[in-house]
């Protein structure tokens, strides 16, 4: 997964966001509209943040649906009935989903159960825990457990015509942009290398900055009391968090190491099975989180919360350009992806497309955008995209087919293999 | 001979990757029932021409043309290319380790039946190859469980299978040890009286000396001659010269080795196989490594010298029993790979592909990867500085590469070994343990690896040296051990040894003197 890839899905994204918006005659770009974009698929893409850590550790996680669910059971309950706080259930969740995380992990990483079979398991086992434990009924949740999943940043300050919370969000972020920029090139005159040319460099910030000046536009212009959603904010917080671990921590190195060589990973010192549970018990504390974030939004947790979940999530992770052999995803690919399935969703439901086609046209994505993938890594060519962002950081991956790199194939118990000499 | 017809001919082939031109204009001529090495160092662009030709990089993706048999061909893939005759082993072998021999041989070319395969007959000709090939295995036995220079007999086997016409050897004995190499080596001018044309890659130029009836030679990816090797006088020297330009006045560079105190001690070192319990790998093995020294293991091929190794290296292999480390007057214990590599001790795979690399990772991630905390600051990696140590070694080991930012899959065999060296040099080892450090790489790279390791050694940290090349081991080490079934039989200095003695005592008939 190169940034030139990522480039371009955040290209295609933009592409599918003008196309429905000229075709729907300008709903989509609406304040109200984006925002209940954003409220509702944060919770998938937190979820797609999880998964495509364990993708890349070579897992797969088919419980986080049912995980989300019963965490949303536990903690409504746990409101309603003992009475405490809803940070303290939101705390009371995420220890729950550490929990469930450190049994799936300890299933898979310490007695060598593969993802697919023990979340398979959990997938039944927490859906029937959550029926089991609400008795299958509705349980309402209060209101600030209901803005955590659903609400607005406060108004204050003068009038600017917008919300001021997200025009100071919208602030930050561009700052960030310009900083970084600016610490690219430094470190960059700093080694050595020549830096990326000043013309590109400019139409990357500058193009950056007028973008999140129209999405901060976008989200604070709406009807007085809305703003960028808080758990927009949550999954803006997640996902820059995540991006940091997997790119730039040990932690993060490591998942990819044990999913693009287990074998060699662990003849370099990294522990696999920590890893490995890590990896999974993440993922559940996250999808906790998720479940959270739902129960909010619909002010209640039922029986059927977070089915089908997991699909969505991994469609988001593939469609993202993860691999299933593992060892190769990113974080904000994996949000591009899942913005992508959201925006198609939204942009078909307002075009007045039934579900049933909706369905037919979202499998189709997923399998042209793998396909896509998998032809344009066959040829190798940078595409023209790379050639206006030019980008010094990101994983290159190996493009090339299977014949002539075979990928290595060897069984490790705890790093040992056979060995001849 | 040299009236012989030409049956292939590649014409100004040009193959460009991004950012890196592998080929320039190069061509190639391969007469009729020849045998045809095809030399140059690492990343000269030899394993590509072979891609190119056998159609792994289609028609369309180089500029050139290649004419066999005397017509203009346009391979579309490889079993294009197979369809013609013209089968290629790649420099990594491409077996599956799960499945046997016979399936190995016919797989993808399975022999049909009236229902399904005909195992019968599958059978009857894996038999027949099976023994074209002197291979002495029977064709049940499972991949995974023969060893490497069988498995390359499998592929010559697969080859025939498909009525080979023009067969394609890209580095087949990098991983044989000397018996293997020369039965492999008889097997090809057996095939070749039989008027078969084969295409060889290969470093070991006494190899290539001995079998080739002509060699091409290339630089940075452009032919710089072609050698007829029955016209005139060609030795290994005059091959050098063309790969590298110059003469190499000595395969080993001048050493004067410091030797200080013993500071790495192994005793009666006892390790069960991981599978078959009962059968000991290494069996009461005793060394130590002096401050200074470089101290070779010889052995053939399963001998235990790569399971002493890596039981030792963080019990990596196998179920340990008993024995002493002993490190710097301290017994220690190194119960994993992490501890292994906080005691200073590193160990350089012999297999690069299944236990060194990931092939996915960058070449700077690759060189930081066992020894991240090097280059993080609160655990937070610092791509500067990952960036500058990658740099500094991409200089001085002088790895092939536009950038250290570019895939190891992308690199050729031998540059992809320099970044695996470089990774557990990254770690700074105190005790440096090296498997066949200079498989598939050139003449000139071994050259200065081996002065690398003269260079640690001399910075007063411990080498040792496995190596399946008894030459290399007599030209760098100052001692070496032999190994025999798991047991050290023996310790010689390296300059009083002798490929005689050391053969002796490495296959069991000097057992009795040495214990
Ligand atoms: N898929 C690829 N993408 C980019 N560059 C490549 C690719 N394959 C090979 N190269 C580059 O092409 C050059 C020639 O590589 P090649 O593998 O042909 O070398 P070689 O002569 O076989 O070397 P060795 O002796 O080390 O095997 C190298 O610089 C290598 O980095
Ligand atoms: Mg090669």
């Amino acid at each position: 997964m190169s940034s030139i890839r990522q480039f371009g899905m955040g290209l295609a994204l933009i592409v599918l966001i003008l196309f429905f918006q000229i075709t729907t005659g300008g709903d989509v770009l609406t304040s109200t509209n984006v925002q209940n974009l954003i409220i509702g698929n944060s919770y998938i893409l937190i979820l797609a943040i999880g998964m495509v850590l364990v993708i890349i550790a070579g897992h797969i996680d088919l419980s986080v649906g049912s995980v989300a669910a019963v965490t949303g059971i536990i903690v409504a309950l746990a409101i309603r009935d003992w009475g405490i706080p809803w940070w303290l259930g939101v705390l009371l969740g995420l220890g729950v989903g550490a929990v469930i995380g450190a049994w799936q992990g300890f299933w898979v990483a310490y007695v060598g159960i593969p993802g697919f079979i023990t979340t398979l398991a959990g997938m039944m086992l927490f859906r029937g825990a959550n029926q089991w434990i609400g008795q299958s009924n509705s349980v309402p949740v209060p209101q600030g457990l209901q803005d955590f999943g659903a609400g607005y940043l406060p108004e204050w300050g003068p009038n600017t015509q917008l919300n001021n919370s997200t025009l100071l969000l919208g602030i930050l972020v561009a700052v960030w942009i310009v900083y970084s920029e600016v610490r690219r090139r430094r470190a960059a005159i700093r080694l050595g290398i020549a830096p990326p040319s000043t013309r590109a460099a400019v139409t990357r910030v500058v193009v950056s900055i007028v973008v999140i000046g129209y999405v901060t536009y976008l989200f604070g212009s709406g009807r007085y009391g809305t703003s960028f959603p808080i758990p927009g904010i949550i999954l803006l917080i997640v996902a820059v968090v995540y991006h940091f671990i997997a790119s730039k921590t040990a932690e993060g190195r490591h998942v990819y190491a044990v999913g693009g060589n287990r074998a060699a990973a662990a003849l370099s010192g990294v522990n696999i099975r920590r890893t490995n549970f890590l990896v999974m018990m993440n993922m559940s504390v996250l999808a906790a989180l998720a479940g959270m974030i739902f129960v909010g939004r619909a002010t209640s947790s039922g029986p059927a919360d977070g089915t089908g979940w997991e699909l969505d999530a991994i469609a988001a992770v593939f469609i993202g350009g993860a691999a299933v052999s593992g060892g190769v995803g990113t974080v904000l690919g994996s949000v591009i992806g899942g913005l992508v399935m959201a925006v198609l969703n939204n942009g078909l439901q307002l075009s007045g497309v039934g579900s049933d086609k909706t369905q037919v046209i979202k499998g189709l994505v997923l399998l042209v955008a793998v396909a896509f993938d998998v032809y344009s890594k066959s040829q190798g060519r940078p595409s023209i995209i790379g050639k206006i962002f030019p980008s010094r950081k990101g994983r290159e991956t190996g493009t090339t087919p299977g014949l002539e790199e075979p990928r290595p194939e060897v069984p490790v118990a705890d790093g040992a293999t056979a060995a001849q000499g | 001979m040299a009236a012989a017809p030409a049956v292939l001919e590649m014409r100004s082939i040009t193959k460009e990757f991004p950012g890196v031109k592998a080929l320039d204009n190069v061509s190639l001529t391969v007469r009729l029932g020849e045998i045809h090495a095809i030399c140059g160092e690492n990343g000269a662009g030899k394993s590509t021409l072979m891609k190119v030709l056998s159609g792994v990089y289609p028609h369309g993706t180089y500029e050139g043309e290649i004419y066999y048999q005397g017509e203009l061909v346009e391979f579309k893939d490889i079993r294009s290319s197979e369809h013609v005759g013209i089968v290629i082993i790649h420099q990594e072998l491409a077996l599956i380790p799960e499945l046997s021999i016979m399936e190995n041989i016919f797989l993808g070319n399975e022999v049909r039946g009236r229902f399904g395969i005909d195992w019968g007959e599958t059978r009857r000709r894996a038999e027949e190859l099976i023994a074209r090939v002197g291979l002495r295995a029977s064709p049940d036995s499972l991949i995974k469980n023969i060893g490497v220079g069988q498995q390359q007999l499998v592929e010559i086997a697969r080859a025939l299978s498909k009525n080979v016409r023009l067969l394609i050897l890209d580095e087949p004995t990098a991983a044989l040890n000397e018996d293997d190499s020369e039965h492999l080596l008889d097997l090809l001018r057996g095939l070749r009286s039989k008027g078969l044309t084969s295409i060889m890659i290969s470093h070991k130029l006494n190899e290539i000396e001995e079998i080739a009836d002509s060699i091409t030679i290339i630089r940075d990816g452009h032919t710089v001659e072609t050698l007829d090797v029955r016209a005139g006088e060609i030795n290994e020297d005059r091959i050098i010269r063309g790969m590298v330009g110059r003469s190499l006045s000595s395969r080993f560079p001048e050493h004067e080795p410091k030797i200080g105190e013993t500071f790495f001690e192994v005793k009666d070192w006892r390790v069960e196989h991981p599978e078959v319990p009962g059968r000991l790998v290494c069996k009461d093995s005793t060394f130590h490594v002096r401050r200074g020294e470089i101290v070779g293991f010889a052995g053939i091929m399963g001998a235990g010298r790569t399971e002493l190794a890596r039981s030792i290296f963080g019990r990596s292999y196998g179920r340990f029993l008993s024995g002493t480390i002993t490190m710097d007057g301290k017994e220690i214990s190194m119960p994993d790979v992490l501890s292994a590599i906080k005691h200073r001790v590193a160990y350089v795979s012999e297999d690069r592909k299944a236990l060194g690399l990931n092939l996915l990772d960058t070449i700077q991630e690759t060189v930081i990867s066992a020894n991240l905390p090097r280059v993080s600051k609160h655990s937070v990696i610092d791509d500067d500085r990952s960036y500058l140590a990658a740099e500094e070694y991409r200089k001085s080991l002088n790895i092939k590469t536009p950038t250290v930012k570019e895939g190891v899959s992308k690199l050729s065999g031998g540059n992809q070994q320099k970044v695996l060296l470089a990774k557990w040099m990254f770690t700074e080892p105190d005790l440096l343990i090296l498997d066949e450090p200079t498989r598939g790489i050139d003449v000139g790279a071994k050259y200065e690896i081996y002065g690398l390791i003269q260079r640690l050694a001399d910075s007063g940290k411990g080498v040792v040296v496995i190596s399946s090349e008894l030459p290399e081991l007599m030209g760098l080490c100052d001692r070496i051990y032999t190994v025999f079934e798991g047991r050290v039989t023996g310790e010689i200095r390296g300059a009083d040894a002798t490929q005689e003695e050391l053969m002796r005592l490495m296959t069991g008939t000097g057992l009795a003197r040495a214990r």
